[in-house]
């Protein structure tokens, strides 16, 4: 077995394995119902620091708007569940809603990409915030409806959508969105998270993978040897938010009333997956889910920290990118490892 | 047309203050080459300074902005010695941009904790009342005078500084080729301190401005006109010092027009979608020129 392919199971073991004991606990009776409501946000967060963990170590572009991936991909399936809602079986639904999230999450990156893959630089992370703004802006200013005779939108209010009797209100402004069937719980949400492990591992092992991570180690030399850097970025990119996008349709089935507020889909929610991700280790997919699981629960395990909680991650997170980016520190952690293998040589002869 | 002039003269004034944070965004970003994502979260430190100066023990407005900027000019140049110097050189362009983000967190859930998350009430630094004009139907107020005021002397001062003095012209060499400045033995380092101390000075005069403007104070004051800076500094061609300042004032008035006749709302998304445009049409900005990258 390849080196590789064995980590990758690893991983996967390692999901099923918490999974089976988390599961265990939960029909034992030995979880606290607010505990158990924290299951399933965990694992939509772990697979959104996944997803963006494809985006920043992967393809070594920071993105800041996978929270308004994950806004659009929980809009978009809201809207699909609640209008299928009764007409076809629950499961299928699901699926449907699921995919058409992450459909049109997939075209949000395609059309934020094209202006943005061109250019190298920090303006991804920017664009990226900028995008997740503007959809945060326009899902709270639109009024969304549809009845017999058609769809209606409307900027203004509830009452200008003009709904017929049998209409039915789909956005209603700030209010957002209500009543989306509950159809994500925790062992959906550990299926979603495993494929989306596989579809990213994949994706690193394979050609179309090398070729990504050599654009982010020297961009100037993977183009001289042919390597179409739009085209590549622009895969993985689309890729990450396809995934973003399903974090988000669980999101939008695991909560009964859900507003664009930047408490779920600002930029500050993009930036604790950041912190997922860095603390995890950058290109690093299993510590992603680790680390996601862990600062998830942690906080609301130790309420008494909860206060102080981001205060410690931000300093975390400075610590952990220069003693791990550092040029100087580096040096000097190479120069030490070299020692230690001597006199490791030295002790074996 | 007479409230289409007032809106016109509120986005001056809203662009103006954009437009001193966009210095800073721009010095920073020309010369150490990074974003300062951090730069908006010095404003929200500046102004806490001046509300407690003067809100809070009750000195003059004046002892409080001396000591905002002097505390903002000691944070900025603080931060970079802390926290960017280390990574300057590292091999990932991305690990100083999440380091700064960082920054910016931990600045923002310090004052959190700090001062509290409720909103401060701001008393404006500036007591002169405005003039009015057209009988009464122009009104202008005296902060909006002031801000325009300050942000061109601002520039006017920091034009003459850069083409002026060694230390500008130092800047300039630093900003083109880093390499060859050192070997012209120029200091890098304190080239680089020097702007991070104007830059965060001028934060904190931002700061003073736009709480003097829009009076409410919290943790997150800084974050949005720190970001929206930085989509000026774009659209005027990051690097470039008079670019910051059109761009600064197109986009205050944009957003103020958009705000009024478009949708309060909406008037983000639009200012935002102005990043966007600029760079799918003149990825450079306006004022900005295009560097070819050498191999």
């Amino acid at each position: 077995m390849r080196k590789t392919q064995k980590k990758t199971l690893i991983t996967y073991a390692i999901v099923i394995i918490a999974y089976i004991i988390l599961e265990i606990f939960m029909k034992a009776g030995m979880m606290s119902s607010h505990l158990k409501g924290l299951l399933v946000p965990m694992v939509y967060y772990a697979i959104a620091a996944v997803a963006l963990n494809l985006c920043v170590g992967i393809l070594g572009e920071l993105s800041l708007g996978h929270a308004g991936f994950m806004c659009v991909g929980a809009f978009s399936s809201a809207i699909v569940s609640q209008l299928l809602s009764g007409a076809i079986p629950d499961a299928l639904r699901f699926i449907l809603a699921l995919i058409i999230g992450v459909v049109i999450s997939a075209l949000f990156g395609m059309l934020i990409g094209i202006p943005v893959l061109r250019l190298n630089g920090d303006y991804l992370a920017i664009v990226t915030l900028a995008f997740g703004e503007i959809i945060k802006n326009i899902l709270n200013s639109i009024y969304l409806g549809v009845d017999s005779a058609g769809v209606h939108l409307s900027l203004k209010s509830q009452m200008a959508l003009g709904l017929a009797d049998d209409g039915k209100v789909l956005i209603n402004g700030a209010m957002g969105i209500t009543g989306t069937p509950q159809d994500s719980n925790f062992t959906i949400a550990i299926v979603v998270l495993l494929i989306s492990l596989f579809i990213v591992q994949n994706m690193i092992d394979s050609r179309d993978g090398r070729a990504i991570m050599s654009i982010r180690d020297n961009r100037i030399a993977s183009e001289s040897v042919g390597i179409n850097i739009t085209k590549y970025k622009m895969t993985g990119f689309v890729v990450s938010a396809a995934i973003a996008g399903a974090a988000g349709v669980l999101f939008s089935h695991n909560i009964a009333t859900m507003q664009a507020t930047s408490q779920y889909f600002g930029y500050n929610v993009s930036i604790m997956i950041l912190v997922y991700v860095v603390l995890g280790g950058i290109g690093n997919i299993r510590g992603s889910v680790i680390a996601a699981c862990i600062l998830y629960l942690l906080p609301e395990l130790l309420r008494g920290l909860n206060k102080y909680r981001m205060l410690i991650y931000s300093i975390v997170l400075i610590v952990m990118m220069i003693i791990n980016w550092s040029p100087a520190l580096r040096d000097k952690r190479d120069k030490l490892r070299k020692k230690l293998m001597k006199g490791a040589g030295h002790g074996a002869a | 047309m007479l409230s289409f002039l007032n809106y016109f003269v509120s986005g001056l004034s809203l662009g103006s203050i954009y437009a001193i944070i966009a210095l800073g965004y721009t010095m920073v970003y020309g010369i150490a080459k990074m974003l300062n994502f951090a730069h908006g979260d010095f404003i929200m430190i500046g102004c806490y300074m001046i509300f407690t100066i003067v809100s809070t023990m009750g000195l003059p407005p004046v002892a409080g902005i001396i000591v905002a900027v002097i505390v903002c000019t000691i944070l900025g140049v603080t931060t970079e010695k802390v926290a960017y110097k280390p990574l300057r050189g590292a091999s990932s362009p991305l690990a100083v941009l999440i380091t700064a983000i960082g920054v910016s967190y931990l600045l923002e859930n310090a004052a959190l904790l700090i001062f509290g998350a409720d909103t401060k009430s701001f008393t404006s630094v500036i007591s002169w009342s405005g003039i009015t004009l057209a009988g009464g139907q122009l009104k202008i107020q005296g902060v909006t005078i002031v801000t325009i005021a300050v942000s061109l002397l601002i520039l006017v001062f920091l034009q003459l500084f850069v083409h002026k003095t060694r230390e500008g012209q130092a800047m300039l060499a630093v900003s083109q080729d880093r390499g060859a400045a050192t070997l012209m033995g120029i200091n890098v380092n304190k080239t680089i301190s020097i702007t991070f101390a104007i830059g965060s000075a001028l934060a904190a005069i931002a700061g003073a401005l736009l709480c003097s403007a829009y009076p409410s104070l919290t943790p997150y004051t800084g974050a949005m006109p720190g970001i929206k800076a930085f989509v000026a500094a774009v659209l005027g061609g990051i690097g470039s010092i008079p670019g910051a300042m059109i761009g600064g004032l197109v986009l205050g008035i944009i957003e103020i027009l958009s705000r009024t006749y478009i949708s309060s709302q909406l008037s983000d998304a639009i200012v935002f979608s102005i990043l966007i445009i600029v760079l799918l049409v003149k990825p450079t900005g306006i004022l900005g020129k295009n560097i070819q990258e050498k191999v």
